[in-house]
């Protein structure tokens, strides 16, 4: 990666786009959640029609080697289906609202999606050989006739074309009340967490009929509710360790070696309001929408609607780095209050060495932050700005008066593109960045 | 910055009443007209606030976090306005208007807040200023399907509503138009809380009239049903009785949705469901629903 001392230079340029090209986009390709496995080889996408995609690296071209492989369709499923409550007379959607991976052990790959109500665990293997020579049976399947039968032979492995097979191994359903919205795996590897709007559940990956509630929120009278759960994230590295968000802009660090029910919090992060800000709408742009530890678990990064915060573990008082992803939107928070953008749930990444971060915003733009450089940068997610192998142009949105060339004013700002969903790969750098229905993918220039 | 549709208008500041009593001590035309100016954003923030709370999704659950934060939004102007003094003045000339019309507070809102059309239908003339203002002043609307009250139900509905009501506020201290819209705020609310204080009956407690000062409290309360309609059958009792009921409190209001057994006096939420039965008659139905269950359930159970 370039420039590991003095920060990052990234010439970030356009690798691929997956999705349909037309303005007519259908509601169940929105794509809702976005994630890299732990080695980067796949990249996992799930939509508003419940249906997972997962792409594959695939490997280095040797007579091209200033390319880096690109990600082809490795597997589709359909994960989660419509479902209808009837005691409620409500739909649960199935729309996928997080993909994690699991780490991998064998040579099958798992990963848990979730939608609003239901978590599955999903076995993604290959088959590249099937045997052939049975001896009860035909090739095409049906049964010899017995009599048929004079001599015995040892069926062979034989090569195939390669199938990918999605299989759900395991549905953890009925534990949650209200909608997830986060699920994180343990570092144990065993266990793993799941967020709903007011309580949280551990559970064990092999155990789908029972599940412990680590967190409670609920107040017994609901007339009380004031706050709620946002995002919920295990520690990297220690597995007694996760922290969840709320709707109030805090940050709950709970270790489970404490209690039973961790609703008494071992640490408690938030910034004091600043007085002279303050509005109507203070509360609501200070609920997080994600949280996300850094890959060495010293920090914790959150996204709140006009700003990313990076939090050391060790400071409760207020984040150690605060960076404004669009600040030009301030003035603006009343007809996002009415058009209800002020309620999107953008989320943030890491990169590898934890050096950047990226979140998405609107106009299908979305910003990225050097860590110790301090430099942002704007980039667009679109197939007019993306020529293959071309160089990402940086975007400006001009706040004053006058507007330079270039630059787009706040008012032109499409708030229907938005970008909330993005991943970084653990590795390399390369980004993945979904806007509504099409995922792109950027690579940074390799000198 | 102003919802789209707000109409602007603010007429001299002469034409302030006592109404807006924090105006009248400023000096200065010009910081009365801020004040003013506020209070009018604070008003459609209240408004939008207060009709995307009631305007939920039908088919799907609602957000829970963006309810809970616009509830807390709506709290916080509450406290503001109740410290201001505006708020008493608010609800003392929405108690007036609902001595006046005589009519219980839940169909009033009902009909006030999704019925803008509906008034004018049924040949009321006194607000007809309202109608052709009101869809236009109230930003951010869907046009929902309205359910009309079956006459049967003895409704003297909006149309009672005092014209002294907007007349003392309708050049005032908010200057807009839909000070129909403020009263809406208030009767939202009122509606809520008087389904919180009904009984199983949707004709009962007619005559209640809101308390004076809302705080926060009673208006989030009302996502709470305090006096749930009684199960008819024990049979059925025993089918839900696992069934999280403190959930469903919150839900219901919050979804505007509610299964067959608990249809009751709702009638706002009645009117939004597309499911549910469209007249205020349904609580039959829902008994006789009620018996078609126990009878599937004697099938299933065989005895």
């Amino acid at each position: 990666m370039a420039g590991v001392a003095g920060g990052n230079d990234f010439q970030w340029c356009f690798s691929q786009v997956k999705g349909a090209i037309d303005e007519d986009v259908a509601e169940a390709d929105i794509i809702s959640t976005v994630e890299f496995n732990h080695s980067g080889e796949f990249l996992a996408t799930g939509d508003k029609g419940g249906r997972v995609v997962i792409f594959q690296h695939e490997q280095e071209c040797k007579n091209r080697p200033h390319l880096r492989g690109e990600y082809n369709v490795y597997s589709t499923f359909q994960s989660h289906e419509p479902e209808f409550d009837y005691l409620k007379s409500l739909e649960i959607e199935e729309k996928i609202n997080k993909i994690r991976w699991l780490p991998q052990q064998n040579s099958a790959h798992f990963l848990l999606s979730t939608n609003d109500k239901t978590i599955k665990l999903w076995k993604i293997s290959e088959r590249d050989k099937r045997a052939e020579g049975y001896n009860l049976k035909d090739e095409d399947g049906r049964l010899r006739d017995p009599f048929r039968i004079t001599s015995l032979r040892v069926p062979v492995l034989m090569p195939m074309d390669l199938m990918v097979e999605a299989s759900p191994r395991r549905v953890f359903a009925n534990a949650h009340t209200y909608h997830i919205n986060s699920i994180s795996v343990n570092s144990d590897h065993q266990t793993y967490l799941s967020a709903d709007d007011l309580r949280i559940n551990l559970w064990h990956l092999e155990i789908t009929d029972r599940s412990f509630n680590i967190v409670d929120i609920k107040p017994a009278n609901m007339e009380e509710l004031t706050e709620v759960i946002t995002a919920a994230e295990c520690q990297p590295n220690q597995c007694n360790v996760f922290v969840y968000s709320s709707s109030k802009g805090t940050i709950r660090l709970c270790d489970m070696r404490a209690a039973a029910l961790c609703d008494r919090h071992t640490k408690f992060f938030e910034e004091p309001e600043d007085p002279s800000s303050r509005s109507f709408f203070s509360e609501i742009i200070s609920s997080i929408s994600d949280v996300k530890f850094s890959h060495s678990g010293r920090y914790m990064m959150t996204r709140d609607y006009l700003s990313v915060k990076v939090w050391d573990l060790n400071m409760e008082s207020r984040p150690v780095e605060t960076y404004q992803v669009h600040e030009y939107l301030r003035s603006k928070l009343c007809s996002l209050y009415e058009n209800d953008c002020i309620f999107d749930k953008f989320e943030c990444c890491w990169n590898g060495s934890d050096s950047a971060i990226m979140t998405g915003s609107y106009n299908n733009f979305f910003r990225m932050f050097d860590r110790n450089t301090r430099k942002d940068i704007t980039l667009e997610a679109s197939r007019e700005s993306s020529k293959p192998r071309g160089t990402l142009k940086p975007r400006k949105v001009s706040t004053g008066g006058k507007r330079k060339k270039d630059e787009i004013s706040v008012d032109s700002l499409d708030f229907n593109k938005k970008i909330l969903h993005t991943a970084w790969h653990p590795k390399e750098n390369v980004i993945a960045v979904a806007a509504t229905n099409n995922l792109y993918i950027f690579q940074d220039k390799i000198n | 910055m102003f919802p789209k549709g707000t109409k602007r208008k603010f007429s001299d500041s002469g034409d302030e009443p006592a109404a807006g009593g924090e105006d009248v001590n400023q000096p200065s035309s010009v910081a009365v007209r801020m004040l003013s100016s506020y209070s009018l954003q604070r008003q459609s923030l209240l408004d939008m606030s207060l009709i995307k709370l009631q305007l939920c999704h039908m088919l799907v659950e609602p957000n829970l976090c963006r309810s809970v934060l616009i509830a807390n939004t709506v709290r916080q102007i509450q406290e503001e306005m109740t410290q201001d003094g505006t708020w008493q003045i608010m609800t003392q000339a929405l108690s007036a208007a609902n001595a006046a019309a005589q009519c219980s507070a839940d169909r009033l809102v009902a009909t006030e807040v999704l019925c803008r059309q509906t008034e004018a239908t049924q040949g009321e003339q006194v607000l007809k200023p309202f109608p052709a203002v009101g869809s236009e002043g109230c930003p951010a609307e869907e046009e929902e399907e309205v359910v009309v009250e079956e006459e049967g139900e003895g409704g003297v509905t909006m149309s009672t509503v005092s014209p002294q009501a907007p007349t003392s506020y309708l050049p005032g201290t908010f200057g807009m138009d839909p000070c129909w819209e403020e009263e809406n705020g208030e009767d939202e609310e009122e509606d809520e809380d008087s389904e919180e204080c009904g009984s199983g009956s949707e004709e009962g407690d007619s005559d209640r009239l809101v308390g004076d000062s809302r705080t926060a409290e009673q208006v989030f309360g009302t996502f709470e049903i305090k006096n749930p309609a009684p199960s008819p059958d024990p049979a059925l009792e025993e089918l839900f009785s696992d069934v999280d009921a403190s959930y469903y409190d919150l839900d219901t209001v919050l979804t505007g949705m509610q299964s067959a057994p608990k249809m009751g006096p709702y009638d706002l939420l009645e009117s939004l469901s597309s499911h549910g039965p469209s007249t205020l008659s349904s609580s039959t139905s829902c008994r006789s629903d009620l018996n078609e269950l126990d009878h599937i359930m004697e099938i299933i159970v065989g005895s």
